[in-house]
């Protein structure tokens, strides 16, 4: 049997195919192009002195670890906070609303908390937290505006691995006499930490390359100082420097070591959020 | 007595739970109240037409003028230029990964998008002001790069990895038989794809595209550091202020009036994300019911 396509079908189907190879050849292109560009650029400029002191006027120099250590405190506070709120609002999605209307309303905010821009985070942050609350400009603030960003993130996901919990688990429980709360606490919680995880190392990520939320709440100050102190007084992360240093002073080369560093650090955290992914799918497949 | 004392242990932890349940909510409340108590006040005083269309800002002038139509239509402009740019290549990446590449090159691929996703806005504004405006400069021979166009394409980039996977998701929703019956008829695989599969998924590509839509008009950092920030009505070689950028360029000197002003474009910017995500919402919605 012969098939009979006509010249225009013909171009057609090769023009798609074209079209749609040169776009992820140009999509993976370009990630490698903005990857290798901060790389290539970045790391001759890490040195051991940029990373283990702190700016210095009288001398000139430039170094970055109190904005390390800032990000550090940042991403521990907003993880700290974030984890109870965003994991106790799934598990009562999950284990006890029965009325729908709330569970609509409560789904319905988090997708829209998903979906306001940081900058609007930085501003509200600044008004509620700085000036209505009174922590002024610090950590503190941030990472409670980080907390309002992340809340869904970490929600969604455990959500869904709680939805992996089967059910029999918690019929059992019950049947042997437990209560909803020891239910909760013995059976539940427990299917749902690879959530949880999931939700830290993808709130982790986006608090590493958070930077419009946090010029306004967290401030631009680049001392070192120790976790309690430090979350009470203005520091800058790491991609808040990045953004001094390039845009108001232009020292493009710690800049660009800064942006090497998150780019390394994005790279590990991607690569984790997928071992982590493929772990849990086996095991629970198992 | 002990049985009592588990029930209202019970009660007290459902509360709890419902509280943190709530916390969302309240956020959303927070903001949405915050804004509005914020914003009001301004617009108030030099009066909604003038706010919205007048065509000059001039927020340190003596007297000062308020007008933010050259930022929203940067906004809008800006947001229209990355989605002509971005959607086709988003869109066609995503039919390739969804249909035609094999496991390994799609698994590649879609980690090297998942890659994208994950760069700080900071460092796209990095390159951008190092490649893309030193680039325009040289291609268009004008004195300086950054402008409409410089933000354009950091913004089509950036919204490149929405785009891809939430169309790939409602790609790989459409059901086999639709395309099989499509090959069985006598179409070729790829007419198959383009005039079965993606008129199939076409709420999901929507809500893709809505949702690249919500990330170009929201994005301040990258946009800050490529578009020059100089007030004027937009044009594509021409230094431009975003909604965004208005507000972080001239928050931290800013008192008074002025920056009770600045809460009121960030009022608008909201008002923009709350009418995308009710898009956004409609589309997914749909997809649903299909």
């Amino acid at each position: 049997m012969k098939h009979q396509i006509s010249g225009r079908r013909k171009a057609y189907c090769l023009l798609m195919k074209i079209l749609m190879v040169a776009a992820v050849v140009f999509t993976c292109g370009v990630t490698l192009f903005i990857i290798g560009y901060v790389l290539i650029n970045g790391l001759p400029h890490i040195t051991w002195e940029l990373l283990s002191t702190k700016p210095s006027y009288l001398n000139d120099k430039i170094g970055i670890l109190p904005d390390i250590l800032n990000t550090v405190y940042i991403i521990l506070a907003t993880l700290i906070v974030v984890i109870p709120l965003g994991a106790g609002a799934a598990i009562y999605l999950n284990e006890y609303a029965k009325n729908k209307k709330i569970v609509a309303v409560i789904e319905y905010a988090a997708e829209t908390l998903s979906g306001i821009p940081s900058i609007i985070y930085g501003l509200v942050g600044m008004l509620f937290f700085c000036q209505f609350l009174g922590f002024q400009t610090s950590l503190l603030a941030g990472a409670l505006t980080l907390t309002m960003m992340s809340l869904p993130t970490v929600m969604r996901t455990t959500q869904e691995s709680l939805k992996t919990v089967p059910q029999s688990y918690r019929e059992g429980a019950f049947g042997l006499g437990a209560g909803k709360w020891r239910v909760i606490r013995t059976v539940v919680l427990p299917g749902c930490l690879d959530g949880v995880l999931t939700g830290c190392i993808l709130s982790v990520g986006r608090i590493l390359g958070e930077s419009a939320a946090l010029l306004f709440t967290a401030g631009l100050a680049h001392t070192v100082n120790g976790f309690f102190e430090g979350m009470f007084s203005s520091g800058a992360t790491l991609t808040v420097a990045l953004y001094v240093y390039a845009k108001e002073r232009g020292e493009f080369e710690v800049a660009f070591a800064i942006g090497a560093i998150l780019m390394i650090l994005t790279l590990a955290i991607n690569l984790l959020a997928m071992a982590v992914g493929r772990y849990f799918k086996k095991r629970s497949s198992l | 007595m002990k049985k009592n004392k588990k029930q209202a242990l019970e009660t007290a932890v459902h509360g709890l739970f419902l509280l943190l349940g709530l916390i969302t909510v309240g956020c959303v409340l927070l903001i949405t109240v915050y804004l509005i108590i914020s914003g009001i006040p301004a617009i108030w005083k030099i009066g909604l037409i003038n706010f919205l269309f007048g065509k000059t800002w001039e927020s340190t002038a003596n007297p000062p003028s308020f007008g933010i139509l050259p930022f929203i239509l940067t906004s809008v402009y800006g947001m229209a230029g990355a989605i002509v740019l971005g959607v086709p290549v988003g869109f066609l990446t995503a039919v390739f990964l969804s249909k035609v590449a094999p496991p390994k090159i799609k698994a590649t691929v879609q980690a090297a998008v998942g890659l994208l996703a994950g760069i700080p806005s900071v460092v796209y504004g990095l390159v951008g002001m190092l490649v893309l405006v030193p680039g325009i400069r040289a291609v268009f021979h004008i004195p300086d790069g950054s402008g409409l166009l410089a933000a354009i394409v950091v913004l089509a980039i950036m919204i490149l990895p929405s785009i891809v996977n939430v169309s790939i998701t409602a790609l790989e929703a459409v059901p086999k038989e639709y395309e099989d019956a499509s090959l069985a008829l006598g179409a070729t695989p790829v007419e198959t794809y383009f005039r079965v599969s993606v008129p199939a998924a076409k709420s999901g590509i929507a809500a893709a595209v809505v949702l690249g839509v919500g990330r170009a008009i929201g994005e301040a950092m990258a946009v800050m550091m490529v578009a020059g920030n100089a007030v004027n009505m937009p044009s594509l070689f021409q230094s431009v202020r975003f909604l965004t950028t208005a507000v972080a360029s001239e928050m931290s000197y800013s008192g008074g009036l002025q920056r009770q002003a600045l809460f009121s474009i960030a009022l608008v910017l909201f008002l923009f994300i709350m009418l995308i995500n009710a898009a956004l919402n409609f589309f997914l919605k749909r997809r649903g019911e299909e």
